[in-house]
């Protein structure tokens, strides 16, 4: 067998072999395979790990995944209608400049001396975000809102000692399965009926179901399907009436023109960072926030880290520290604290603050009256092509709808597929997931539309359909 | 002028210290950071006022947002960089468990490329075949490097993927009507705190196995704990001691026979690879912290990428989808796994975290990650042998036996003598460049300081590191005062931890912090 190892990569200064041996040597060990003796025989692995040969240079390795990913055809880069929990937003510059920034690329879990950026651009973020959703309380970031949506559930269960959780029976599904296992074995989730006109809960369906055993109801807004859930007081009164929390879960892009939870007796509100300042990055920049009020029985059943403001020893400086440390894993409790805490989903959260930063109120009211314009525009133009139903549930929506195709006798996937062909990504198709749709897509519909955009969508949907009918 | 000289190893440092306002102190009303494309004019005389679009009673009354010009959050932000001191900035040796490795900025280049950043995950997998490939290829490395046979990318970090590994482990059981009696988790004290907290969140009872003499997981204790309750052994091998249990095959072997399932934290991989595999010590699951040792960054805290890799028995446990090749040889997505545990995260996990890994492993292949293992091993026992020449630095338990890629120190005979603990030690290290992370919770070993070298310092950066701790420690007897009142030359100063449990004080937000303050006034 050929010697293992490698000289002088560029990684790993001390693959050069004079110095190696030099080391080696003022350790008393002849070789690199002196190392590991506590491995005993039978655990050594004795071959060489059957990987592709690495690419010989920097520049080849550039070159060979670049030819690789050449062979996505990004969304971002067509007219995408795509939404679903990953929404297509403008991302300033200042973003990308701070996301791709080497420190806090690098950061990790410093102390607050040596990481002082990194904590007070996370209790910024977490300032401004209890802002947009009018809380007190907002954690340093788990991974996504199916995650926040189930930590918010199981916080709910902790504070109240019951074990089901209500949710809407229009939530998204990949959230509905995450929350599904992270609250297995101990809360149940049970769904609450729509009604199919509208899309909004069904009050009595909820009363039926709410009892002296339920912890929360969770519902969201904007829907998942897109629609306002306009009855968000109706249903706290209802949850806290038999002393359960109401949990909100939120798309923050909404937040400069429609009223935060809070403001219809939300007691936990939760949602994604992504449409703040992330590209898609086929979903991986996901990052799910929860929010409460300051009130110690909820701060103390966060399972996250919690960023907070304290003086220093020098009058005139701020510092930054873990509000109740030891309720997480991290503290002196292990699995006794709350849940777990780990590496999430930090510079993300980070970003979101610088976003929120730039947009401020004005921002943030600007982007949420031009996307309510551009969906109300597209939304009227498809309810004049045949066959096409914009209006599926009848009620005022933000970003997204539901739009239903039945009635031309065409598949989603057909339509898709022919749309795809003129360069546009139709809606994502509901038809697997919510069955009692029948053929929908759930569409689209941001600030980063033009007019043109939306006609050319309209006009290639007209086209398609007609070719795909043989009309 | 004179030729500076260097054979000082005790570097003359200041970090940044802007003292930047919180970012609502720096509000100009009617500033702007950034302009929002308006709907056209055609678009809005077509549907009217907003107003009307949105029922009245869920119309946001107002938002206490920042205004702020372009210029100045761009400079607040930047100023906030300069005072976070990643580890491209020092030699991250002092954060051990973390695997502060060098993450190749070429990879972040590539992962931000607009044929990946503009990659919406609800695409048609027809065109998303570029990085539907690079998973696929990465999963078959993984395959490779663990033993196993399967892996999923769905976890967004370590502990993460340790809940993933706890559902499966009850799905598992569950499916075999054996949920009910199998209610412990044996894991070790020197494992991971998430190694006991996540399988907990699952329902499970924790049995944690003490160390021996040795510092090694107990064989006697843990025969004696294994037995039909047992639903499985969550544990970290090399564990954050940085030893490495040997006798673990005979471990997992007494699980297996009792029924149970085998779950490996490999957090700590980065002295392992092509040493030694999951699959050869009997593990039934493993996870590696792509964002740790292969080469991604941490970014803060994330977004990482715990990869979960499983026995082909355990294949249809994982959660969906997963990346397969149709016999077209198309990548397709596989949603179809008959005991699935369901999604942990959303879509596809993290696919730019992976790229990182993909093209970090393309950069060393089978020789290179032999050669990571080595040095990593090399750079710690060398480390070692630097810092125990100072009396106060202790190898807690048997010292004789190597460690592999990290160490846990202890100064507790410095505490003794002195006072100053771990802690101390750590704020006056800042005061030179370098850090010494606080060391997992509780402290089973007295004023711990763990170290991971990992292969990316070079010896002078070693040499520095070691000479810089034992300057420190001296100042500890020559002038307590500096190490009392430290760190002197970091962000800022000492920070008063008073109010951090105190309801009536905490400030997790400026706004509380705002009324907090106005109501002690």
């Amino acid at each position: 067998m050929s010697k293992k190892g490698i000289d002088s990569h560029p990684y790993i200064p001390n693959s050069v072999p004079e110095i190696r041996e030099e080391m080696l040597a003022e350790l008393g060990l002849n070789s690199l395979e002196d190392l590991h003796v506590e491995i005993p025989e039978a655990l050594r692995f004795k071959g060489r790990l059957d990987l592709p040969e690495p690419y010989g240079s920097e520049a080849e390795l550039s070159r060979e995944v670049r030819k690789l990913l050449k062979k996505n055809q990004p969304a971002g880069q067509a007219v995408s209608f795509l939404g679903g929990g990953c929404w297509q937003h403008y991302v300033p510059a200042v973003c990308d400049e701070i996301m791709n920034r080497a420190e806090f690329l690098s950061g990790y879990a410093g102390e607050p001396y040596n990481d002082h950026g990194r904590f007070q651009t996370l209790f910024e973020y977490e300032s401004m975000v209890a802002e947009l959703v009018d809380m007190d309380v907002v954690n340093v970031p788990t991974f996504d809102w199916g995650q926040a949506a189930a930590t918010s559930v199981r916080m709910a269960s902790r504070i109240t000692g019951r074990d089901i959780a209500l949710v809407a029976g229009t939530m998204g599904r990949e959230r509905f399965k995450i929350m599904t296992n992270y609250c297995d074995p101990d809360v149940r989730l049970v769904e609450v009926a729509y009604d199919d006109k509208r899309g909004i809960m069904d009050l009595t369906d909820l009363e039926a179901k709410l009892s002296a055993d339920v912890a929360a109801v969770y519902f969201e807004n904007p829907s998942y399907l897109g629609f306002l859930e306009t009855q968000g007081e109706k249903i706290a009164q209802l949850a806290h009436d038999v002393g359960a929390l109401l949990v909100v879960g939120v798309d923050p892009s909404s937040l400069g023109v429609l009223s935060p939870p809070s403001a219809y007796g939300a007691d936990i509100v939760c949602g994604d960072l992504q449409p703040l300042g992330q590209h898609a990055y086929y979903g991986g920049s996901q990052s799910g926030f929860i929010a409460t009020r300051d009130e110690p029985k909820f701060v103390l059943e966060f399972p996250s880290r919690l960023f907070g403001l304290v003086p220093t020893r020098v009058e005139g400086e701020y510092g930054f520290g873990d509000v109740a440390y030891n309720r997480t894993s991290f503290g002196n409790l292990r699995e006794k604290g709350k849940e777990y805490v780990g590496t999430q989903t930090s510079l993300i959260a980070i970003v979101a603050g610088v976003y929120l930063a730039l947009m401020g109120p004005e921002g943030m009211r600007e982007i949420g009256e031009t996307i309510v314009q551009q969906t109300t525009y597209l939304r009227e133009k498809l309810s004049a092509i045949p066959g096409v139903n914009p209006n599926r549930f009848d009620h005022p929506v933000f970003k997204e709808f539901v739009v239903d195709f039945s009635a031309t006798g065409l598949t989603v996937a057909e339509i898709n597929q022919a749309l795809l062909e003129k360069g546009i990504f139709g809606g994502h198709d509901l038809s697997t997931d919510f069955l009692q749709l029948g053929q929908s897509a759930l569409y689209c519909v941001t600030e980063i539309h033009r007019k043109a955009d939306l006609d050319y969508l309209v006009s290639s949907l007209t086209k398609v359909i007609a070719e795909l009918r043989g009309e | 002028m004179k030729r500076i000289k260097r054979d000082g190893l005790v570097r003359q440092f200041h970090q940044a210290s802007w003292n930047e306002p919180i970012i609502f102190e720096l509000s100009q009303p009617g500033e702007r950071g950034v302009r929002v494309s308006a709907a056209e004019a055609e678009v809005q005389a077509a549907v009217g006022e907003v107003n009307k679009l949105i029922p009245q009673h869920m119309q946001r009354k107002h938002l206490n947002l920042p205004e702020i010009n372009q210029k100045r959050v761009l400079t607040h932000y930047l100023r906030l960089s300069q005072e976070t001191l990643g580890g491209d900035l020092n030699p991250e040796i002092g954060q051990g468990t973390c695997t502060v490795k060098y993450n190749p900025t070429i990879n972040d280049k590539l992962a931000g490329v607009p044929e990946l950043a503009g990659m919406h995950p609800l695409q048609n997998p027809e065109t998303a075949q570029g990085i539907l490939e690079i998973i696929y290829r990465t999963d078959l490395m993984m395959r490779a490097i663990s033993g196993l046979d399967a892996f999923s990318f769905q976890p967004g970090g370590g502990s993460q993927a340790t809940m993933t590994m706890a559902s499966i482990v009850r799905m598992f059981h569950r499916l075999r009507g054996e949920e009910e009696q199998r209610d412990e988790v044996i894991t070790t004290l020197f494992s991971h705190p998430s190694d006991a907290a996540a399988p907990a969140l699952k329902g499970y009872r924790i049995i944690h196995i003490p160390p021996n003499e040795c510092g090694l997981p107990d064989y006697e204790a843990f025969r004696a704990a294994v037995g039909p309750k047992t639903a499985a052994f969550v544990v970290a091998n090399p564990e954050d001691t940085g030893l490495y249990n040997p006798r673990v095959a005979e471990f997992t072997k007494l699980v297996h026979d009792a029924g149970g399932l085998n779950c490996y934290d490999q957090a700590n991989a980065n002295g392992l690879f092509g040493v030694a595999r999951a699959r050869e010590a009997g593990f039934d699951m493993c996870y590696f912290n792509l964002h740790k040792s292969f080469g991604a960054p941490h970014g803060c805290g994330g977004p990482g990428c715990g990869a979960i890799g499983v026995t082909a028995a355990l294949r249809d446990y994982l959660p969906v989808p997963l990346v397969v090749k149709s016999e077209s040889g198309d990548y397709v997505l596989d949603e179809d796994l008959a005991h699935t545990i369901g999604k942990v995260r959303s879509f596809h996990g993290t696919p730019q975290v992976v790229l990182k890994s993909y093209a970090w492993i393309m950069s060393l292949g089978a020789d290179g990650l032999y050669e990571v293992a080595k040095v990593a091993a090399l750079n710690n026992a060398y480390l070692q042998h630097q810092l125990l020449k100072d009396p106060d630095i202790d190898l807690p338990f048997n010292s004789s036996l190597q460690r592999i890629e990290q160490v846990r120190y202890s100064v507790s005979k410095l505490t003794e003598k002195t006072g100053f603990s771990s802690g101390d030690i750590s704020n006056r290290m800042m005061d030179f460049g370098l850090h010494i992370w606080s060391s997992h919770h509780p402290y089973y070993v007295p004023d711990p300081l763990t170290l991971e070298p990992t292969e990316s310092p070079s010896r002078a950066d070693l040499d520095e590191y070691a000479a810089t701790l034992r300057h420190v420690i001296r100042e500890c007897y020559e002038n307590p005062e500096l190490i009392r009142t430290a760190p002197h030359r970091s962000t800022i100063h000492q920070v008063d931890e008073s109010n951090l449990d105190d309801p009536d004080s905490w400030c997790p937000t400026w706004r509380v912090y705002l009324r907090k303050v106005d109501d002690k006034k």
